[in-house]
């Protein structure tokens, strides 16, 4: 019969206070994000591991998804006071999760380390709390179809709307299915509206915000739905507007389907790999008539930021100053084929790669701009746009009607 | 057998079957009750699943959804979806059933189209939406199909259109929900006794009489059955209309279940969406009454 002897015991007892005592040294960080699965495999993993080899004693546990769960599962975690330590977190979900207590202000942590401020791109603050900093920036320029462009005639890019306005109409052959310009305003996901719509207001400096608060009746909103209206009374926008998601813009693209369209920098390797032979160029948004200011480039971010909730706020910190310090930020964007968070960072896929050095030019010469970055439910927001200018485009309302609906439905939510 | 004995088998006969019972009743109070009036509960609280001290809202929530003109659409849009679908399923499940019941066809072909019919049953909600998405595109095979044949003379946006987008998402729906009652129908006319159809050709009935006094009430059990089975489960689709036109374009395809849906994960009014649930489940929970009546009167 088996019998335990005394001293197996003791061995066992040995193993367990060792494991229970390097357990209890060790903290143990949980970094929820949609980053992983977006990264090569075993990227993130092993910036996180370089991080515990210079911070002895934290460990970091991943908990990956994709985008969508990630969300639900943050807002749930902030509600149940369950939110891992340090989150991954979009600019459209701060002002939420501010407004649930969920996200710790980061001010008294750069106050007391002497972070340097001025090294990171933004930082994100509702309630003069500092919630959240883009670790990660997908700028969105303009797409343009250079051979579509050269059989159309088109010899300068454009640079104004009216000069969009032109090259569009070049570029549209309706009998041949190709258009000057792909508007995707899903209501699935109605990103669009921020993507492919406010960006022209942005993009000429402009605002739809005034003192906090909606401003959609004003001259840069109505002045862009206005001239969207013409691009689509002109014809030249893809058919399918209401229903086009964003995936499908960029299908259309590939597929010399459309001259010209606004996207993610985050795609020029999936348009490379659809379509090989496909020759394109980025461009700025063009912009108002005789505009010569900075121009705002529409971007959407990997935000980061710690749980209010969390009880190793200082490991946190340190994870978060350790992602975004130039040398491994520089190394997880380039990673990602994305813009800095720290300013001094310099990826190191703009000097190898035409497309990306031409629009990290671009964005070195204007700001980001996403104004729907902490703005209470952003999703909702751009929905309720997204309705108004479906209807304008179906002729049911003006510009100006569009504007003020949305107007009045964006008021409710402030 | 004494006096104490005799009551403590009594009681252990009385316990025993709701032992047996004990692990159903758990599951059903676990993964159904429990998450039903949970969210019966949310629907009275302000800021429900938000806050960690939602206060309580009486009937708030349901005031509000009641004054919204986008809820009496989507209403609106899933009796229309619901109906049509249900009707729809019904008349192309009979002919398909009565054609693959039919000894006028060649057996071989039989055996082909039964594969063929059936199919539609085959694909999930995601891949029949995407079917639909690329077939129904400006540039997809239909318009050009039908362009080509001189029905329309210029594209149709199908799904971006208002006036179309509605009727595009209920012939989607009607394409992929037929099978189940054509296979439901198929079994049952197979039931019917041979006598009743040799009868009526000894009394001269023509083929659409024998239909309509034969076949007919003999399926009626079966197409009442299935008809509310399929309008329960039609009045609750989300995917397919999720996936196709997100409710849009405008409103014009907004269902109960996309209403709902965007009030918890675009609004975050977690509390209103509650009560939007509670509603599509009281119209279920009438409907199911019905079906469970109609069961046991039979």
């Amino acid at each position: 019969m088996f019998r335990i002897q005394p001293a197996m015991l003791k061995i066992a007892a040995a193993a367990w206070l060792l494991g229970a005592t390097s357990a209890m040294a060790d903290t143990a960080l949980e970094f929820t994000q949609w980053w992983e699965p977006e990264l090569p495999a075993g990227s993130l993993r092993a910036i996180m591991n370089d991080f515990e080899t210079a911070n002895p004693g934290i460990k970091v546990t991943l908990v990956s998804g994709p985008y969508a769960t990630t969300r639900d599962q943050i807002s749930v975690g902030a509600a149940t006071g369950t939110l891992s330590d340090v989150v991954g977190l979009d600019g459209a979900w701060v002002n939420n999760l501010n407004a649930q207590n969920a996200l710790a202000d980061m001010n008294p942590m750069m106050d007391a380390s002497g972070f340097d401020k001025t090294q990171v791109a933004d930082i994100i603050k509702v309630d003069g709390k500092a919630v959240m900093f883009p670790v990660a920036s997908f700028v969105y320029p303009v797409f343009v179809n250079m051979d579509l462009a050269a059989q159309a005639g088109v010899t300068k890019l454009p640079s104004t709307r009216a000069e969009f306005l032109e090259a569009a109409k070049k570029m549209t052959h309706v009998d041949k299915n190709q258009y000057g310009w792909v508007l995707p305003l899903s209501l699935q996901t109605p990103s669009g509206v921020q993507n492919d719509l406010m960006s022209w207001v942005w993009a000429s400096g402009q605002s739809m915000m005034a003192d906090g608060k909606p401003a959609l009746e004003g001259k840069p909103v109505v002045d862009m739905l206005t001239f969207v209206k013409s691009l689509n009374d002109a014809g030249v926008i893809s058919p399918g507007i209401a229903t086009k998601t964003e995936q499908e813009k960029v299908e259309e693209f590939v597929n010399n389907r459309v001259g010209m369209m606004i996207d993610s920098l985050a795609h020029v390797n999936l348009i490379r790999e659809r379509n090989p032979k496909l020759n394109f160029d980025l461009i700025p948004v063009p912009v108002v008539e005789n505009y010569t200011g900075k121009r705002g480039l529409p971007y959407a971010s990997w935000g980061i930021g710690i749980s209010a909730a969390s009880k190793h706020q200082e490991e946190a910190w340190k994870l978060v100053q350790y992602l975004m310090s130039e040398k491994v930020n520089a190394k997880l964007v380039s990673l990602a084929n994305a813009f800095p968070g720290n300013v001094n960072a310099k990826p190191d896929f703009v000097t190898s790669d035409k497309a990306f050095g031409k629009a990290f030019e671009i964005y070195k010469t204007g700001y980001l701009a996403n104004e729907f970055t902490g703005l209470p439910v952003a999703e909702d927001l751009m929905t309720k746009f997204d309705v108004e200018a479906q209807k304008m485009l179906a002729g049911e309302q003006s510009p100006e009607q569009a504007a003020a609906n949305a107007q009045k439905g964006w008021m409710a939510k402030f | 057998m004494t006096r104490q004995k005799r009551s403590h088998h009594r009681l252990k006969r009385a316990v025993a079957p709701y032992l047996y019972l004990s692990p159903s009743l758990l599951i059903i109070g676990l993964l159904m009750l429990l998450p039903m009036v949970t969210v019966i509960g949310y629907s009275f609280q302000n800021s429900a699943v938000l806050r960690r001290d939602p206060s309580f809202a009486g009937l708030k929530h349901y005031q509000a959804i009641f004054a919204d003109p986008v809820f009496w659409a989507s209403l609106w849009h899933t009796l229309y979806f619901t109906c049509m679908s249900v009707v729809f399923h019904m008349t192309i499940g009979m002919v398909f059933a009565l054609m693959l019941n039919s000894d006028r066809i060649n057996p071989t072909l039989r055996n082909i189209l039964r594969v063929l019919y059936i199919l539609p049953w085959l694909f999930t909600a995601v891949i029949i939406a995407v079917i639909w998405r690329l077939l129904l595109e400006p540039n997809g095979v239909v318009n050009s199909v039908l362009m080509q044949m001189g029905i329309i003379g210029s594209k149709v946006e199908w799904f971006s259109s208002p006036e179309t987008a509605l009727h595009a998402v209920t012939f989607a729906n009607i394409w992929a929900g037929y099978p189940l009652f054509m296979v439901s129908l198929l079994a049952g006319l197979q039931g019917i006794p041979k006598d009743f159809y040799e009868a009526a050709d000894i009394d001269g009935a023509k083929a659409y009489q024998k239909l309509i006094f034969i076949t007919i009430p003999q399926l009626m059990p079966i197409i009442i059955s299935i008809s509310l089975l399929d309008f329960i489960w039609t009045m609750q689709v989300f995917p397919l209309i999720w996936i196709t036109t997100g409710g849009g374009p405008i409103y014009s395809t907004e269902v109960l279940s996309t209403y709902t849906y965007k009030l918890a994960f675009s609004s975050y009014n977690l509390s209103q969406a509650s009560a939007s649930a509670v509603v599509i489940l009281l119209i279920s929970l009438g409907l199911t009454l019905f079906y469970i009546r109609y069961q046991k009167a039979r």
